[in-house]
């Protein structure tokens, strides 16, 4: 047995040099990713002088709880506000968008109607569009009717995800077979009916990933808020940090804050990747299913 | 699905115009009225969207960009707004700062694109080829970077950029070498090593998710035909993950012509990124710092006509590149 498994696999698989110079460049890769995550957790727990002694690795000067008292201190508690703001525009316009995606996916894949595929080709045209494009004219819109520096002003333009519709439609065509729908027809149950009592249970794994690619997308939304929001009170992290971080060529105390603030921004979405990774994954490979 | 057959006559017969509905014919119509609405009760909300977010601003930046804001009287007089052609597309291009933004980013697009796509389709090869323990910690620990909003990825290796703070630059000093990682020539690197930090792990799990569903038949196949570990990954499962290969490339393509979150957050502490570094910030800038909209308005759509004509040149030539490979097999 041992023979007959030998032969195949380790014939494809590299030598003994060859193995080392694998986990060689993988370990080295890791090593590069991992790095800087470490320097922002290190350099988050240190107090200010340390932080510019630049002596990370020591254990002393350890200041971890207090450099999160001082950031939700700072500037009359804003971190905390922004906090809420960006959970908000993310879990909020995440959901309400790969709701709304999913839907209009999975019409696209079960109903027949003239320029089908036409509509569907402006829809993968807009994943193309550079944001910045769309950035002015959504200000002067939203200027118009007087949004903006409103939470709608961002809000609603998050909640557009075309990408999302494309996924939708590929994991209608896999997950929810046409033979349901006829018997869910046979029935006589209304079709929006079949939609949110059968299909969509089945189209549950899709949602979550689009969920979870558009709240990455949200998450980390910079341009837009800085376009339409003026009042610090709206920014959600992303714009604050920014903000925070220009204050902080002049002001150096806000170094810390900034450090902390970065790496207390980064749990959120490594909450949701670990507790959702079984679904991401099938949306990276149903990206590229032709 | 409907039915498509065609409307027959209980009889069999097909049936001649101005027949008057059958009772079947009208519970069809019947349904596929129903199907219809609902069908468009599912897409309404999007379609809403894609009309208010998507169309109208587009349509808007084009309108936009035929026109300017005219102050008759040294700016004293009434405001108004005069139709001006394609006068606003000539002073972008003929616009020094612009052209240098397009040449910044048709620098980094030529370095950044290939470093990304072969470095991640290396790692991911790598990884498949199964000697790598702990693989999937292997793979978490390169996907972290992913979970890290772009534009504290730019703070994190701004700080690392920083001297007095970066104690990448304090070892480089211990050994005698000073590096300034924001200087005139380092400064394209520097972006360009912010961006492959952040994409390089999310973009090696696409194409490793791709491999996995290479048949492990073909592989033994090669297997085999005597074909080592090295040609196996680059003769047989590199043209197997095509498809992924030109999705990545074109994202990447899309996602590097916007750069703007970068080089806007260093600018904060280097002079060497001056306000219109990028043709995005060069929109920023001439719409919200000069409030010239004609003039944003018509590099937006400059950007915009570029974007569109390269991923259209993208999958022109991967799909003539696999249809001569196709036809060399």
């Amino acid at each position: 047995m041992s023979d007959a498994t030998a032969a195949g696999p380790t014939a494809a698989r590299p030598g003994l040099l060859g193995r080392a110079v694998v986990r060689l460049v993988v370990g080295v890769s890791v090593l590069y990713t991992l790095l800087p995550v470490l320097w922002l957790v290190l350099a988050a727990s240190k107090d200010r002088d340390a932080l510019f002694g630049s002596d990370l690795l020591a254990l002393r000067d350890f200041s971890f709880v207090q450099n999160v008292r001082d950031l939700f201190a700072m500037d009359g508690g804003l971190y905390g506000r922004w906090y809420v703001n960006s959970l908000v525009y993310a879990v909020l316009g995440a959901a309400l968008g790969a709701l709304i995606s999913v839907a209009c996916g999975y019409a696209f894949d079960k109903y027949r109607f003239r320029h089908k595929e036409k509509l569907f080709g402006l829809v993968l045209a807009a994943v193309m569009v550079p944001q910045t494009v769309l950035a002015l004219p959504l200000y002067l819109m939203a200027s118009e009717t007087g949004v903006v520096n409103t939470f709608w002003a961002v809000f609603v333009p998050v909640l557009f995800n075309p990408f999302g519709v494309y996924l939708g439609r590929i994991f209608s065509q896999g997950y929810v077979p046409g033979e349901v729908l006829e018997a869910a027809r046979m029935d006589g149950a209304g079709e929006l009916a079949t939609y949110f009592r059968v299909a969509l249970r089945m189209l549950a794994p899709g949602v979550v990933t689009v969920f979870l690619f558009q709240l990455t997308a949200i998450w980390n939304n910079f341009f837009l808020p800085m376009v339409m929001l003026s009042e610090q009170d709206l920014y959600p992290v992303s714009l604050g940090l920014y903000a925070w971080n220009s204050a902080a060529t002049t002001s150096p105390e806000y170094y810390p804050v900034v450090i902390m603030g970065s790496l207390l921004a980064v749990v959120p979405l490594i909450v949701a990747f670990l507790l959702l990774q079984r679904f991401w994954r099938s949306g990276l490979t149903a990206g590229s299913v032709k | 699905m409907t039915t498509t057959t065609p409307p027959v006559t209980p009889t069999g017969a097909p049936r001649a115009p101005g027949d008057g509905a059958r009772p079947a014919h009208r519970v069809r119509k019947v349904a596929r009225r129903r199907e219809l609405g609902a069908c468009a009760a599912l897409m309404t909300p999007f379609l809403l969207l894609l009309t208010l977010v998507f169309l109208i601003p587009v349509g808007t930046a084009v309108w936009l960009s035929f026109f300017q804001e005219d102050q008759p009287g040294l700016g004293f007089g009434p405001e108004r707004t005069i139709f001006v052609g394609l006068r606003s597309y000539a002073a972008v291009l003929t616009d020094p700062t612009f052209l240098a933004g397009l040449g910044t980013v048709a620098l980094y697009c030529l370095v950044y694109i290939p470093l990304m796509v072969v470095g991640a389709l290396a790692l991911a090869l790598l990884l498949d080829a199964g000697v790598v323990r702990l693989r999937s910690w292997a793979q978490l620990g390169l996907f972290l970077p992913h979970a890290v909003p772009g534009i504290i990825a730019a703070l994190i290796w701004l700080y690392l950029y920083t001297p007095g703070l970066s104690p990448v630059i304090e070892l480089l000093g211990r050994a005698d070498i000073t590096v300034d990682l924001l200087g005139v020539h380092t400064v394209l690197p520097s972006i360009v090593n912010i961006a492959l930090w952040s994409n390089l792990g999310y973009n090696m799990v696409v194409f490793y998710a791709a491999l996995q569903a290479v048949p492990r038949e073909v592989i033994e196949a090669s297997t085999v035909d005597g074909a080592g570990p090295v040609r196996t990954a680059l003769q047989v499962k590199t043209p197997l993950v095509r498809a992924s290969i030109v999705m990545v490339a074109m994202f990447t393509l899309i996602w590097a012509l916007q750069l703007f979150t970068e080089p806007m957050l260093l600018s904060q502490s280097t002079p060497m990124i001056n306000s219109r570094f990028s043709p995005s910030m060069y929109i920023y800038d001439a719409a919200f710092t000069r409030n010239n909209y004609g003039l944003a308005a018509a590099a937006s759509v400059i950007l915009l006509l570029f974007t569109i004509a390269l991923s259209y040149g993208v999958t022109r030539w991967t799909g003539r590149a696999g249809a001569n490979e196709e036809a060399a097999r």
